[in-house]
């Protein structure tokens, strides 16, 4: 009996070891594919392209569209869900990829991590100074409900959240335009058009 | 005399506001606990976006140049310049230390203000940094009233200085009440090295530095956001939080800020 219960110890120890390990390796993995594609003597759009694809697999973007549009998305029936996820998907990888593209060879060190709890993990990391620029302290909110497929939600650059910050534009478009999602639409579809 | 006047005046209406925003809970004393955040009300959008927007233009023909410019000059210079304002603001910092408590903090920015001004040729040389001292953290008026439990009141958009709070404006108006000793021995002081236009001068190269160092930032933020002023009011919120509250990185009260937000979406 003692001996079962030895064992199971150690199995879950080692079940949550690979579990925090895989958010560690996952997030210096995902950097680091994005660090190839800048680094290559490519065009923009070849590079804004590449960081597309690598955001589609790595990032919840449909769990960070449904946290921008914060208490709002409870007012959505299935059609406006559906067209809100398309038009978000569209404006996320354009706005994420024309952000990072700007970004030449980065370096990117992760340094620890921390369990918040079986459906996150926080990952540190260290975008590594350069001549022109100190260095950037980045935390990545990693959804682990899934262990075998991680994915992004969050990057907290220097203690400033950017999904916050997009929720917090979201709700701005909102409330100025009489609680109008149809205006949210039009903005996210000029957006990705332009 | 009518100038002191005119800040006092300006002040206390200020500083009314805040009185009455706390009726809405926001300014009055609340327990220090990551679970209170509240969310800093917008009371003059209107105003603010067209303060905002004529900051705007202000920055394109004036400020923005001017940043461009600095940014060409060598590298000393920027360094020594930066580093030279930097110094001075441990005039404010260490006042404001040993009014949250802080007194160890403040015992080792005095030694870092004594050092990098002296041996430091007038803080141009961060000499403390080079010696291993810790890493240096600004504080403020605002800050400590924050530290102290006040809320920031409503969000508000000044003229050429950008985001603040009523409480940060509060906490600005302060330095000119005699919180800082720089400004004190610039206007009031009897002496032939200091004046009025080396206060205006520093202050101004103080917004310089800053600007040149986030240009590029700057321009990406306004180019992916669906609504700049509501981006940059965002940032400027987590920020003033977060100084206030010391965080550092991986802070639990920033990731817990909105965490039941975040558990409600499970895929």
């Amino acid at each position: 009996m003692k001996r079962l219960f030895v064992i199971l110890f150690m199995l879950n120890i080692n079940i949550s070891y690979v579990q925090s390990l895989e958010a560690d390796i996952f997030v210096q993995s995902t950097v680091n594919r994005a660090s190839d594609i800048l680094s290559k003597n490519i065009s923009k759009d070849e590079k804004i392209s590449g960081l597309k694809e690598i955001a589609k697999e790595t990032v919840d973007i449909k769990g960070v569209g449904y946290y921008s549009l914060g208490s709002f998305r409870k007012n959505l029936d299935n059609n406006q869900k559906k067209k809100y996820l398309t038009l978000f998907e569209s404006y996320f990888l354009k706005s994420f990829s024309s952000r990072l593209s700007e970004y030449t060879n980065p370096k990117i060190d992760v340094v620890g991590k921390k369990i918040l709890n079986n459906n996150y993990t926080i990952v540190n990391s260290l975008l590594v100074a350069t001549s022109e620029r100190p260095e950037i302290k980045i935390d990545w909110r990693i959804y682990t409900k899934n262990p075998e497929n991680p994915l992004i939600r969050d990057l907290i650059i220097e203690g400033l959240s950017l999904a916050r910050t997009q929720k917090e534009e979201f709700t701005s478009i909102l409330n100025s335009n009489n609680k109008d999602v149809n205006v949210l639409f039009k903005t996210l579809e000029e957006f990705s058009k332009n | 005399m009518f100038r002191k006047l005119a800040i006092i005046i300006v002040t206390s209406i200020l500083l009314s506001f805040s009185a009455n925003a706390g009726s809405d809970g926001q300014l009055s004393l609340k327990e220090n606990s990551s679970k209170n955040i509240t969310e800093t009300k917008d009371c003059f959008e209107k105003l603010n976006r067209a303060t905002f927007a004529f900051n705007q233009g202000l920055d394109k023909a004036v400020i923005k140049p001017i940043a461009e410019s600095y940014r060409k000059l060598p590298d000393p210079i920027q360094s020594g310049t930066s580093n030279a304002v930097k110094n001075l603001s441990n005039l404010i910092t260490i006042p404001n230390n040993v009014l949250q408590g802080d007194v160890k903090t403040a015992i080792i920015n005095t030694g870092r203000f004594v050092l990098n001004t002296t041996v430091g040729l007038l803080g141009t040389i961060d000499v403390a940094n080079k010696m291993g001292f810790p890493k240096y953290e600004k504080e403020d008026y605002g800050q400590t009233l924050g530290a102290w439990g006040f809320g920031p009141g409503c969000y508000i958009v000044l003229p050429i200085l950008g985001p603040s709070t009523i409480r940060d404006t509060a906490g600005s108006f302060t330095n000119v009440m005699g919180g800082d000793p720089f400004y004190n021995a610039s206007i009031h002081g009897n002496n032939e090295f200091l004046s009025e236009g080396l206060f205006i001068t520093t202050k101004a190269l103080n917004g310089i530095d800053f600007r040149a160092n986030n240009i590029e930032s700057f321009d990406n933020l306004e180019k992916n956001s669906l609504d700049f002023y509501a981006s940059v009011k965002s940032l400027y919120l987590q920020d003033r939080e977060n100084k206030i509250k010391n965080n550092k990185r991986g802070n639990i009260d920033v990731i817990y800020s909105d965490e039941e937000d975040w558990e409600e979406i499970n895929n």
